[in-house]
C-alpha cells in the first residue's frame, strides 16, 4: 500500500524533475548537429526559474480560462504519467482508471483549452495557430484511433501495462509487420502532436509560420513557465509511451523493491536518449512541409496504420 | 539461434517491404524513390537468404546473390548512367491523383492482396507463405498503381521494377527450389530493360524537355 504510493509519487517526480532536463538534452543535441556548440543541457531549468520569478501580465479583456489553462495543461501530462508504465512493469494504482485511450484524451483536453485560451486573448496571431493545430488535430484523430485498434486487436486490451506485458512476452511477435508498422505510424502521430519538424518547426521565430508556439504567444511570468514545462512533460509521456509500451517493453523494474524501481530510472533515462537521437535525425534531415502538405503526411500514417491493421487480421 | 529467429526476421522484412512499396508510391522525389526501391531490393536480399539458409535451398542463396548484384549494385548505376541528370534534376513528380487519395487507394489494394492470397497461403502449405504471398502479391499490385498515377517515365520505371521484386518476394516462398535458370534470365532482362528505358528517357528529355508522360501525347514530325 505505502509502497505502491510511494513508486507512484517516484514516477510523478521523475517526469515531472526530469522533464526540463529531457527537452534540455535535446536543444543541446540539435544544435550540436548544426555544429554549433549550443546551450547547457540544464538551460530549460534556469529559463523556467527565471519565468517562475517575474510578474505575470493578464489581458483586462480575457477571461478564466486564460488564467486556468495554464494549470490544466500543467496538470493533465501528470494524470497520464499515472496511467501508464513509466518506470515498473507491475500495475500501479491507476492503471486501470483508463487505457491509452484516456490518455490520448487527458492530453487533447489540455490542448484544448491552451487553445481556448489562445483565441481568449484576442491576440490574432493566438487564434491562428489555434485553428492550424486543431487542423492537425482532427488530422490526427484518425490516425490515434487507428493506432489504438490495432493495438487492442493484437493485444487484446489498450491499458498501457497489458499491451506492454503482450509485447514483451513473445519476442517473435515484435518482429511482425503490425508491430512495425503500429510503432511507425505512432511516431508520426508524436511528430505531428509535438509539433515537430515534419509538421512544424519548434525553434522557429516566425509568427506567421508557426503551428504549436503562437498559441503561447500572449503569457507570461508563470503561466509562460507552466506551459513551457507542460510542453516538457508532455514530449516525456509520449515518449514514455512509445519506448516502454511499443518499441522496447524491456528494462523496466519488476520487482516490487524500492532498489529495483530506482534502477529503472537511468534504463527508462538511456531509452529516452536514443528517442531523442532519433528525433534529432529526423528533425535535422528533413525539411518543414507546407502547411497544405500536412494532410498528405498524417494521410500516410493513418494508411501505415490501416495497413497494419490488415496485416494482422487477415494475414494469421 | 538462426533457425529460431527465421520466421520472425522474415515478417520483420515484409513488414519493412510493404513499408517501401507504399513509400514509392506516396514520395515526391524520384531520388528517394530510387532509394526506396534499393532498400526494398536489400530486403528482398535478406528473405531470400534468410528463407535459404532455413529450407537449405542452395538455389534461394543463388537468388539472393544475383538480386544483391542486379538490383541494388546494377540498376542504380545503370540508371545514373543513362538518365542521370533526370534523376537528379527533376525535383517533383507529377500524380494523377493527389498523394492522400492515392494512398488510401493503395491501402485498399493491399487489402484486396490479401484478401486473394490467404485462400491461397491454405492451399500452397509452405513455411513461409503466410507472410511473403501477400505482401509479394501486395507490391505486384502497388507497383502497377505506381505505373498508371504517376506521369514521370522514370518513376513509372522505378514502378516496373516494383513489380518484378513483388513478383520474387512471393515466389521465394512459394518455390523454393526455383530453377536459378528462371533467376538468372530476369537478372539479365531487367537491368537490360532498365538501360532501354534509361536511354529513352534521356532521348525523350534531349527532344523535348520533358518526360512528363501526360504532355507526350502528339506526334511530332520533322
Amino acid at each position: 500500500m505505502w509502497q505502491s504510493i510511494l513508486f507512484n509519487l517516484i514516477q510523478v517526480a521523475v517526469v515531472v524533475g526530469l522533464a526540463p532536463l529531457v527537452e534540455g538534452v535535446l536543444h543541446r543535441m540539435e544544435e550540436n548537429v548544426q555544429s554549433k556548440r549550443g546551450p547547457s543541457i540544464f538551460q530549460v531549468y534556469r529559463d523556467l526559474w527565471k519565468l517562475l520569478q517575474k510578474d505575470e501580465i493578464v489581458s483586462g479583456e480575457s477571461s478564466w480560462i486564460f488564467r486556468a489553462a495554464p494549470y490544466v495543461a500543467f496538470v493533465m501530462p501528470i494524470f497520464v504519467t499515472l496511467l501508464i508504465p513509466v518506470l515498473t512493469r507491475y500495475p500501479l494504482f491507476f492503471a486501470f482508471m483508463g487505457d491509452m485511450l484516456a490518455a490520448g484524451f487527458l492530453l487533447a483536453l489540455g490542448g484544448f483549452f491552451v487553445a481556448l485560451a489562445a483565441v481568449d486573448a484576442a491576440n490574432p496571431y493566438g487564434a491562428m495557430g489555434a485553428s492550424r493545430t486543431r487542423m492537425v488535430g482532427f488530422l490526427a484523430e484518425p490516425v490515434f484511433m487507428m493506432v489504438f485498434f490495432t493495438v487492442s486487436f493484437t493485444a487484446g486490451s489498450t491499458i498501457p501495462y497489458i499491451v506492454q506485458a503482450s509485447w514483451s512476452a513473445v519476442p517473435g511477435g515484435f518482429l511482425e509487420p503490425v508491430h512495425i508498422l503500429v510503432i511507425l505510424a505512432f511516431l508520426m502521430l508524436i511528430l505531428a502532436d509535438e509539433s515537430r519538424i515534419p509538421v512544424d518547426n519548434p525553434s522557429g521565430q516566425f509568427e506567421l509560420a508557426m503551428i504549436g508556439k503562437s498559441k503561447y504567444l500572449e503569457y507570461s511570468g508563470r503561466g509562460a513557465a507552466l506551459i513551457k514545462w507542460a510542453g516538457c512533460m508532455k514530449l516525456v509521456v509520449l515518449t514514455c509511451v512509445l519506448c516502454n509500451v511499443l518499441v522496447t517493453p524491456w528494462g523496466l523494474a519488476a520487482e516490487h523493491t524500492l532498489a529495483a524501481v530506482l534502477l529503472a530510472i537511468p534504463l527508462v533515462l538511456f531509452k529516452i536518449l536514443i528517442f531523442l537521437l532519433v528525433l534529432v535525425i529526423i528533425e535535422s534531415s528533413l525539411a518543414k512541409l507546407r502547411l497544405f502538405r500536412i494532410s498528405e503526411f498524417l494521410s500516410a500514417a493513418f494508411v501505415i496504420c490501416l495497413l497494419a491493421m490488415v496485416t494482422r487480421l487477415m494475414g494469421s | 539461434m538462426i533457425n529460431l529467429f527465421t520466421e520472425p526476421l522474415d515478417a520483420f522484412c515484409g513488414g519493412f517491404f510493404l513499408l517501401t512499396a507504399i513509400g514509392i508510391v506516396s514520395t515526391r522525389q524520384i531520388l528517394a524513390c530510387l532509394r526506396l526501391f534499393v532498400i526494398q531490393a536489400l530486403l528482398l536480399v535478406a528473405a531470400a537468404l534468410l528463407i535459404g539458409v532455413k529450407l537449405s535451398s542452395g538455389d534461394l542463396v543463388a537468388v539472393a546473390v544475383i538480386t544483391f548484384v542486379t538490383k541494388v549494385v546494377a540498376i542504380p548505376w545503370v540508371l545514373k548512367l543513362s538518365a542521370g541528370s533526370e534523376i537528379y534534376a527533376q525535383r517533383e513528380i507529377d500524380q494523377v491523383l493527389n498523394i492522400p487519395l492515392a494512398l488510401l487507394i493503395s491501402a485498399a489494394l493491399v487489402l484486396f492482396s490479401y484478401f486473394v492470397a490467404t485462400p491461397m497461403v491454405t492451399a500452397v502449405g509452405q513455411p513461409f507463405t503466410d507472410i511473403n504471398l501477400p505482401i509479394g502479391l501486395a507490391g505486384l499490385v502497388l507497383g502497377a498503381f505506381t505505373v498508371t498515377v504517376r506521369r514521370e517515365a522514370m518513376a513509372q520505371l522505378i514502378g516496373l521494377l516494383v513489380m518484378e521484386n513483388g513478383v520474387f518476394f512471393a515466389s521465394i516462398s512459394i518455390v523454393p527450389h526455383l530453377p536459378v535458370i528462371a533467376e538468372i534470365s530476369a537478372a539479365i532482362d531487367v537491368p537490360v530493360m532498365s538501360l532501354i528505358i534509361g536511354l529513352l528517357i534521356r532521348r525523350i528529355h534531349k527532344r523535348t524537355g520533358s518526360t512528363v508522360v501526360s504532355e507526350l501525347a502528339t506526334l511530332r514530325e520533322d
